[in-house]
């Protein structure tokens, strides 16, 4: 069952069904949301876009839950799709090493190179130590997203899972759609 | 109960398991440095595949691998790909990302997409269904089996073939390298003097389908589990703390002894296999012998954990346990056994073990003939 869901785009947050007021729009809406929701977690400064939105987005809805509390647990998993996987971070390592006279591959672009850092950025700040997944689809689809999270309960530790969309085409172009579920009533 | 019905590898190594498995048991690898390729100014130590040998231009080099491989898994498997019941699910962490290179030609920008990527390799074989492409870093080749058996078990489809592959190119090995992960020697998993990883192309393929009644020789995928250290995006955890939670949640009440190896990670980087020692004591599987093939293959990526699994099927189809190409002396703090040459069992059962970047760590258990 879902029980909190968040939408994020270059100029739209919703949260269960309420639009967040934001005076911002794409990456500076960004950092906005970061400063009015967060604040306490400067690594948010090294991310690259995927990492940012789907960081937010996940704050957002696990802000929405409340009871905080950043104990380590393993029942709650991260499971993410997507359509563009890393491109925005693969664009930009792949500009430090396109010109042979200027070519500085650089080990912080290059560890965001792979779509599922941001299912580990979201275990690293709440301590899930339960399943992370990122897959990738070439289209949006409910369905498969929902066929997935059905599944992901086959593991009788997970409990719950944030799941969902997070895709990021430019540093001004995104798009999260995520959702905290509840196994107990998935049933 | 999910039953591997066949299995392809593709590499450096030949075009079919058979061919893999006896170049590994009889200890070989292509494992050897390249100066000046791609244009990099920097030499490295790789296992690579001769492009020239796949000729389609139609499709970019690793579609062609992926489709290779999933033809001859197809040849004995009995399964109809056009068929709705059939799914691909796809595990590859860089897919054609040569293409974003402004010197590529002569495929269009798309490609670069994994699901764009993903669907040439389901078109081939008129398979109706959308491919998912599991891109977990490097433990999605057994994430992509995990889903599998996750799929069949949940009813709605009839088989999952499964391929993972990666080949590499400038974008991966310079990054690889601007990280100063890679070996300047072949690799040597779980030694003291280990010096980083060696990176590989392959392209592996396994098929699973869902049965009431599994016979003697048959493949069992029995459990497996992913777990997060959240610790670090590209560090591993110095208490194993996800490899540890997945190997637990995979053996879950099955006797230890079973267990005839665990074929680890062992990339090869100080960090990875002191990692992985940890997490193999916490587990109370320090006993079991534990063997590494990045010494014949290299790092295969999204192709690691359906490669290895397929060969670790093989050796225990031999009453085989693999030794571990490069490994000489025991260069990790808690007391594994590492195989160094091959060895003889009788037992029918292994776990593949990987972990990545992201955190995250993910253990299958195999049984033949599934577990007593």
């Amino acid at each position: 069952m879902i029980t909190h869901s968040v939408i994020i785009t270059s100029d739209k947050v919703v949260v269960d069904g309420q639009t967040l007021p934001h005076k911002e729009q794409g990456s500076a809406m960004l950092t906005e949301l970061y400063r009015s929701h967060v604040g306490d977690y400067p690594k948010f400064f090294k991310m690259d876009t995927l990492c940012k939105v789907g960081f937010l987005a996940s704050e957002l809805l696990l802000n929405a839950e409340g009871d905080r509390n950043f104990e380590p647990r393993e029942d709650r998993a991260v499971i993410l799709f997507n359509r563009s996987s890393s491109l925005q971070a693969d664009t930009h390592y792949q500009s430090t090493i396109q010109e042979a006279d200027n070519f500085y591959p650089s080990p912080a672009a290059f560890v965001y190179t792979l779509p599922n850092i941001v299912t580990g950025e979201i275990a690293i700040r709440n301590k899930f130590m339960g399943e992370t997944s990122f897959m990738v689809i070439e289209d949006y689809d409910e369905q498969t997203i929902m066929q997935n999270l059905a599944n992901a309960f086959q593991d009788p530790v997970t409990e719950s899972v944030i799941s969902g969309w997070c895709d990021c085409m430019d540093e001004e172009h995104f798009e999260a759609k995520l959702f905290l579920n509840n196994k107990l009533s998935n049933r | 109960m999910i039953v591997c019905v066949a299995h392809n590898i593709t590499s450096p190594l030949g075009m079919t398991s058979a061919e893999n498995y006896s170049a590994v048991k009889a200890g070989l690898s292509k494992l050897r440095q390249y100066d000046g390729l791609w244009g990099l100014p920097e030499p490295f130590v790789a296992s690579l595949i001769e492009r020239e040998a796949f000729t389609d231009n139609r499709h970019t080099i690793v579609e062609q691998m992926a489709i290779h491989s999933v033809s001859k898994a197809l040849e004995n498997a009995g399964i109809d790909t056009t068929s709705e019941k059939v799914i691909f699910i796809i595990s590859t962490t860089k897919g054609n990302v040569f293409l974003l290179d402004k010197r590529e030609q002569g495929f269009p920008q798309e490609r670069v997409r994994l699901g764009m990527m993903a669907r040439q390799i389901t078109e081939y074989f008129g398979n109706p269904n959308e491919p998912i492409v599991v891109s977990n870093a490097c433990i999605s080749g057994v994430c992509a089996q995990i889903e599998a058996m996750r799929y069949l078990e949940g009813g709605g489809y009839d088989a999952a073939v499964v391929v993972g592959v990666d080949v590499q190119s400038a974008f991966i090995v310079s990054g690889f390298q601007s990280l100063k992960a890679l070996s300047p020697e072949q690799c040597k998993p779980f030694d003291a003097n280990r010096r980083g990883l060696n990176l590989g192309d392959a392209a592996a393929t396994v098929i699973y389908i869902r049965k009431d009644k599994v016979a003697e020789n048959e493949w069992v995928a029995c459990r497996g589990a992913i777990r997060n250290d959240a610790n670090h995006i590209s560090g591993p955890s110095r208490t194993g703390e996800g490899s540890y939670r997945a190997l637990k949640a995979t053996l879950g009440d099955i006797d230890p002894a079973t267990i005839a190896f665990i074929n680890a990670h062992g990339t090869a980087t100080p960090y990875n296999d002191e990692m992985e020692s940890v997490a193999i004591e916490r587990a109370g599987l320090s006993s079991i012998p534990v063997n590494s093939l990045k010494g014949y293959y290299g790092h295969t990526m999204g192709a690691a954990g359906v490669l290895e699994t397929v060969i670790s099927m093989q050796a225990i189809d031999d009453n085989n346990i693999l030794g571990t190409r490069g490994f000489d002396t025991l260069g990790v703090t808690h007391p594994l056994d590492i195989t160094s040459c091959n060895r003889t069992t009788a037992k029918r059962a292994f776990i593949k073990l990987l972990s990545g970047f992201g955190g995250c760590n993910a253990a299958l258990l195999m049984a033949k003939g599934g577990l007593q």
